[in-house]
């Protein structure tokens, strides 16, 4: 075999190598997903089968169905929850992002005092874990009168969105260079118009990741929630899961089929703002 | 069309100051050039101008409109920044119309007022595209043409040629100067390298610590450096410039060496006067191979050992030793010189500067 044939073949088996473990680690990733959903369509008996089944026998929408009928049927306020879901999601999202973009503007444009200790400070906020804080914000949102509300829970999760979306756009108006702003002035725009004009439309994918982190975040967040509401007032998805916890038996299947219903929109909105999420929009504004 | 003056301009951050009180009056239609080693504040001098710095004390005039605090849009300039500074989401059409779109025009006037500087630019092709997929040079002329669509009172130009190799930077110098020839308009143009200053300006301005060092035609601050600085920073290859003593009608160096006291320094310099000794590598050379080989009035010989060549084709710079140091001279017609070699080298004095060493200012009258 002559270098050039074993060069060929070298290339051929890394490249099937890189491959094969871009997949090992694919199924990795997908896999408790699949088995979700897998699950929210398979009979109970099937799910707790040991050995594990793993060829499903019999397929069926039952769960689902169930889910929708109502209380006595086997059915959960599914579509309070997501109503509620959704209003504190959507509502927190965009309080974080505008505070956000605010905080990250400010943190990478202007220089003020103590800087980098508030920004550190923001950074430790995300070391506390959610369920330490449960307790003494029940304390407090049960003082206020604000436990099992809508506000309640928006309130928590802009605190615990804000840092991290300031932390991300920051980051993103840091890459728009400074120049694009002046230029934009000396082009006539006031401060404000060169913002819009110019370093938001280049730092909208950085602002649309961390929106979707925002909203990810705040959807799925289940370890407040569970402590600061109480009804299908305030009640969110992740914490109606609990509504197929009884006190002997837990309803796998059924709990698998509302874990569908919320992967879902959040597996849509992904999508969507994903081609947002397209970087390199910056490269050309400058020399290269 | 507008003059830009400033009156005792000062910029400060925090205590440090940056810019010290300069004057400068800049006539309608006169491209000056500022000039300077970086850190001596010739940027921020111009972005004061722009309204992107704000001033700390003194005035700005641009016209007979005082600007001290009109923020940039206000003030009726374009500026060219060293970076380009091309808005990356929008087209190279959309980039020159920009100042007009804010301005409220309509796309008819836009789409003409573009159209007609693609024109004087050659960009015409390239108006669909993105910054982003476009070569140095053309991203120079988009600047460039952003620039004057909006026909404005002065253009600023930041180091706008910093970015491109060495080729590009002289076509696009020409294209900067004849730009200047067809849109006549006020031009104050930033540039660390004097040979573009040289090249470009009708004026040049060189600074030094926040400081003007001289103002003057190029010509001038080239044959009439005011300065050691000035004259060591203007022209290239760089004057030879060393210290000497005035002794008894002789300029005499460190290890003893002298040359005559050029005729023109006579009766302006007193025994015993500390200076520096400036001489232009046109004005040594070795002799018989000199710009003004023989009719020159004030010609000194020696003889020295070459200690470097650099031959560039049509000359050779001949770095010899004299004084105890390396002088350089130019050699037209060239002839071949090995290392060592001795030969004979021609110090054309009426061409000298003399600086006083403590004030380096120059002594010439």
């Amino acid at each position: 075999m002559n270098e050039n044939q074993a060069n060929d073949l070298k290339r051929f088996l890394l490249k099937f190598g890189h491959l094969f473990g871009l997949f090992i680690a694919m199924a990795i990733i997908c896999l408790p997903g699949f088995w979700i959903v897998l699950s929210s369509l398979r009979p109970t008996v099937e799910i707790m089968a040991k050995p594990p089944v793993w060829i499903p026998q019999s397929l069926s929408f039952d769960a689902y169905i169930a889910m929708f009928s109502g209380v006595g049927q086997g059915g959960i306020p599914v579509l309070d929850y997501f109503r509620n879901s959704i209003v504190i999601s959507v509502t927190s999202t965009v309080i974080a992002l505008t505070i956000g973009m605010a905080g990250g503007y400010a943190f990478a444009r202007y220089q003020f005092r103590g800087k980098t200790a508030i920004f550190l400070g923001f950074m430790l906020t995300r070391t506390v874990p959610g369920i330490a804080l449960s307790l003494p914000l029940f304390f407090v949102f049960a003082k206020l009168g604000i436990i099992d509300t809508h506000f309640g829970l928006i309130i928590a999760y802009v605190a615990l969105n804000v840092p991290f979306t300031v932390w991300l756009i920051d980051g993103f108006f840091r890459q728009v260079p400074r120049d694009l702003a002046e230029a934009a002035q000396i082009d006539g725009c006031t401060r404000w118009q060169a913002f819009w004009q110019v370093e938001f439309p280049l730092a909208r994918s950085g602002i649309a990741s961390a929106g979707i982190f925002a909203f990810l975040i705040s959807w799925n967040e289940f370890a407040l929630a569970s402590q600061l509401t109480r009804s299908t007032n305030s009640k969110t998805l992740p914490v109606g899961l609990l509504d197929y916890t009884s006190e002997f038996t837990i309803d796998w299947r059924g709990m698998c089929a509302l874990a569908v219903v919320m992967i879902i929109p959040a597996l849509t909105l992904t999508f969507i703002v994903q081609k947002h999420l397209v970087s390199g929009l910056t490269s050309g504004a400058v020399k290269g | 069309m507008a003059t830009v003056s400033l009156k005792n301009l000062v910029k400060k951050y925090g205590h440090l100051e940056v810019v010290h009180a300069i004057n400068l009056d800049v006539e309608d239609r006169e491209f000056v050039a500022l000039v300077g080693p970086s850190g001596c504040g010739k940027s921020t001098t111009l972005r004061m101008i722009a309204g992107l710095e704000a001033i700390s004390g003194g005035h700005i005039h641009i016209g007979d409109r005082e600007v001290n605090n009109l923020p940039p849009r206000q003030r009726n300039i374009s500026m060219v920044f060293q970076s380009y500074a091309l808005y990356p989401h929008m087209t190279v059409a959309e980039n020159m119309g920009f100042s007009l779109k804010i301005a409220g025009r309509s796309q008819n006037d836009i789409a003409s007022a573009v159209a007609e500087a693609a024109k004087t630019l050659g960009l015409e092709e390239l108006l669909e595209r993105r910054p982003s997929q476009l070569s140095g040079g053309q991203r120079q002329r988009v600047a460039m043409g952003r620039a004057i669509v909006r026909n404005p009172d002065v253009f600023l130009f930041d180091e706008p040629l910093s970015n491109l190799d060495a080729k590009l930077r002289m076509q696009m110098r020409t294209e900067i100067k004849k730009l200047h020839a067809k849109v006549q308009s006020t031009v104050i143009y930033v540039t660390h390298d004097q040979v573009e200053a040289m090249t470009l300006a009708d004026r040049i301005v060189i600074m030094r610590d926040g400081h003007i060092e001289q103002v003057g035609a190029p010509e001038e601050v080239f044959r009439r450096p005011a300065s050691r600085f000035v004259a060591g920073f203007i022209g290239s290859p760089t004057m030879n410039l060393h210290n000497a003593a005035v002794g008894s009608g002789k300029l005499v160096f460190a290890n003893g060496d002298t040359l005559p006291l050029p005729q023109q320094f006579r009766d302006r310099v007193t025994e015993g006067q500390k200076v520096t000794f400036g001489l232009r590598p046109d004005d040594v050379y070795p002799a018989g191979h000199g710009i003004h080989s023989g009719e020159a009035a004030e010609v000194h010989t020696v003889e020295v050992p070459v200690s470097l060549t650099e031959p560039l084709g049509n000359e050779t710079l001949v770095f010899a030793e004299f004084a105890g140091q390396d002088w350089i001279s130019r050699m037209l017609n060239p002839k071949a010189l090995r290392m060592g070699e001795r030969i004979k080298l021609s110090f054309d004095l009426s061409q000298s500067h003399l600086f006083d060493a403590a004030t380096e200012k120059s002594l010439r009258g």
